[in-house]
């Protein structure tokens, strides 16, 4: 008996060490072109801006991207050239207005067209919510009458069963990949996000694989003191990586405030192509990756961490 | 300091939230205007934002996004949005606030794109976010908009947030549960929903009536029976409660 114990923990720990990687590594291992990653799904808050970056940096192509909101996250992905279809609720600048790179592609089709399926943010919910309860489609009573009903192309209308009544079918989303940002986690994934959720949880459980991004890698026995805050288990997770400021320019919980100026400051820089393709460089492609970025921002990096650490 | 069309747009949906009511106020204006109605005559109500929050007390501070950190801390409830829109698709939402691009006579609100075609329109807008949601399902919708004739349209392009549809039977014969607009708050004036189409209800202080109408783009424009009211200034205590939220007029005096 104690030799099998001994065995299992062998076992389990050569699993963690599989999991816990670098971001450069768990893009090349599990973003590959084509993939339907979700992300973004807590809302504004715990973007996972640092994968973000990175899948433009490896130049990423006909990703299929899935979210709720997506505050400029989308934005730079579509403009970076590296999406061929969405399905998002609104994609845009939340405290500064309209997605210029969206409207680019969408108007007209610079770098490229895309596809997009128009979504409410409970639409988008429910579809990866019917993807997390291994259910075909959600029935709900929104958006009945509106064109997006009609414009998602893949919603249906229906009558219900027992009662007769009208009902939208809106059937289950599962993404290849979820990517979720988090306060911590343990190395075998086991990730704890708190403050809102958004639809975090359902896009993780519907799908095939998770990326976790840690602010920290905390002990097993952290996790263990207070399950309720974690999100997924382990066993749907792929990829560990501990990357502090990962959410950076959006906010995280107790760990460092939103840099609104960050997001403004994008919105002026990215009018046209030709300023977008120049922030690029300056923010993404010439830095080799996340501690670097932070480290270019500097003071300013240290003044968000501050706010929210000082709480 | 003169009161700017923002200031005088949530003091008017301060307005409209009543005490003890259950309102999603997740955006830009409504989140000021849900401080102003806490801290006036609707001392009760609770703040539901979509991304998974509920308050019974506003955040402290401004807030850029319902999801900065100031929101979180003191919230009664941290959740998952299908809590909050399973909330509001059981009927449990007295109102919601959403803002839009265009929207015509029976309150149907565009936020998806401008043009004939939606796979290649003149201008992308963002999207429904949750407006779509609050628009069929809560008891009531509360829409705010800047006030132009290009906006204020006979028919809006796309149906993101559904209204009335086409008046009469048609939003309930659509399948939807309850609710429909109340109010249009302008940058010019108040429109008031009667038999499923706006009335001209009230322009507001330093408008005039030929501004406002001239600025409606659909014919026929319906007037308040008992004649057109004056939106009212909001009182210095309220205009103390907006400025002292918003210092420097980040949503309040932004010029759109």
């Amino acid at each position: 008996m104690l030799r099998r114990r001994g065995r299992l923990r062998v076992l389990a720990l050569s699993a963690s060490i599989a999991k816990l990687t670098t971001l450069a590594q768990a893009v090349r291992d599990h973003v590959r072109d084509g993939t339907r990653v979700a992300l973004g799904c807590a809302l504004e808050p715990a973007i996972p801006f640092a994968i973000v970056y990175e899948i433009v940096r490896q130049r990423r192509r006909d990703l299929r991207l899935v979210g709720p909101i997506s505050d400029i996250a989308f934005d730079m992905l579509i403009g970076a050239g590296c999406v061929a279809e969405v399905d998002a609720a609104w994609i845009g600048n939340v405290s500064a207005g309209l997605a210029h790179c969206y409207r680019r592609a969408m108007e007209e089709g610079i770098p490229r067209r895309i596809t997009v399926r128009d979504h409410s943010n409970f639409s988008i919910g429910l579809a990866l919510l019917a993807g997390a309860l291994g259910s075909p489609y959600i029935p709900t009573r929104s958006l009945l009458g509106s064109d997006l009903a009609r414009a998602n192309g893949t919603f249906r209308e229906a009558a219900s069963p027992f009662d007769g009544s009208k009902v939208l079918l809106i059937p289950a989303i599962e993404p290849d990949v979820t990517v979720v940002a988090v306060q911590r986690s343990d190395e075998d994934g086991n990730a704890q996000l708190w403050g809102p959720w958004g639809v975090s949880q359902e896009a993780a459980l519907a799908a095939r694989a998770v990326i976790v991004l840690a602010d920290e890698i905390v002990e097993p026995g952290v996790i263990r003191a207070d399950p309720n805050r974690t999100i997924v288990p382990a066993f749907k997770v792929a990829a560990v990586v501990e990357q502090p400021g990962a959410c950076h320019p959006s906010p995280l919980q107790d760990r460092y405030a939103r840099d609104h100026e960050f997001f403004h400051e994008y919105h002026r820089a990215t009018r046209t192509s030709d300023g977008f393709d120049v922030w690029l460089r300056e923010w993404v492609l010439d830095v080799p990756d996340h501690d670097s970025y932070l480290a270019k921002l500097s003071a300013r990096w240290d003044a968000l961490r501050a706010s929210e650490m000082a709480r | 300091m003169d009161v700017a069309p923002g200031e005088i747009m949530v003091a008017q949906a301060a307005r409209e939230i009543n005490d003890r009511e259950r309102v999603f106020v997740g955006m830009r204006l409504p989140l000021i205007a849900f401080v102003v109605a806490k801290r006036t005559h609707a001392p009760n109500a609770v703040g539901l934002f979509e991304l998974g929050i509920v308050r019974d007390d506003p955040a402290p501070e401004l807030l850029y996004t319902m999801g900065d950190p100031p929101n979180v801390r003191g919230a009664v409830w941290c959740a998952r949005t299908v809590d909050l829109m399973g909330l509001l698709a059981r009927g449990e939402v007295d109102a919601g606030f959403i803002g839009g691009a265009e929207i015509d006579r029976y309150g149907n609100v565009n936020t998806t794109a401008i043009g004939a075609e939606r796979a290649h329109p003149d201008v992308q807008l963002p999207g429904s976010g949750g407006g779509a949601d609050i628009a069929s399902l809560a008891k009531r919708l509360i829409v705010i908009m800047p006030h132009d004739k290009r906006r204020l349209r006979e028919k809006v392009d796309f149906i993101t947030s559904p209204g009335y549809l086409a008046g009469g039977e048609t939003r309930r014969a659509a399948g939807l549960p309850r609710g429909g607009p109340a109010v249009l708050i302008t940058t010019r004036a108040v429109f008031r929903f009667v038999d499923d189409e706006a009335v001209l209800w009230s322009v507001h202080p330093e408008q005039s009536v030929e501004d406002v109408t001239a600025n409606v783009g659909w014919d026929g424009l319906r007037i308040r029976s008992a004649g057109i009211e004056r939106t009212p200034m909001p009182s210095p205590d309220v205009l103390r409660i907006i400025r002292e939220y918003d210092p420097h007029g980040f949503w309040t005096r932004r010029g759109e």
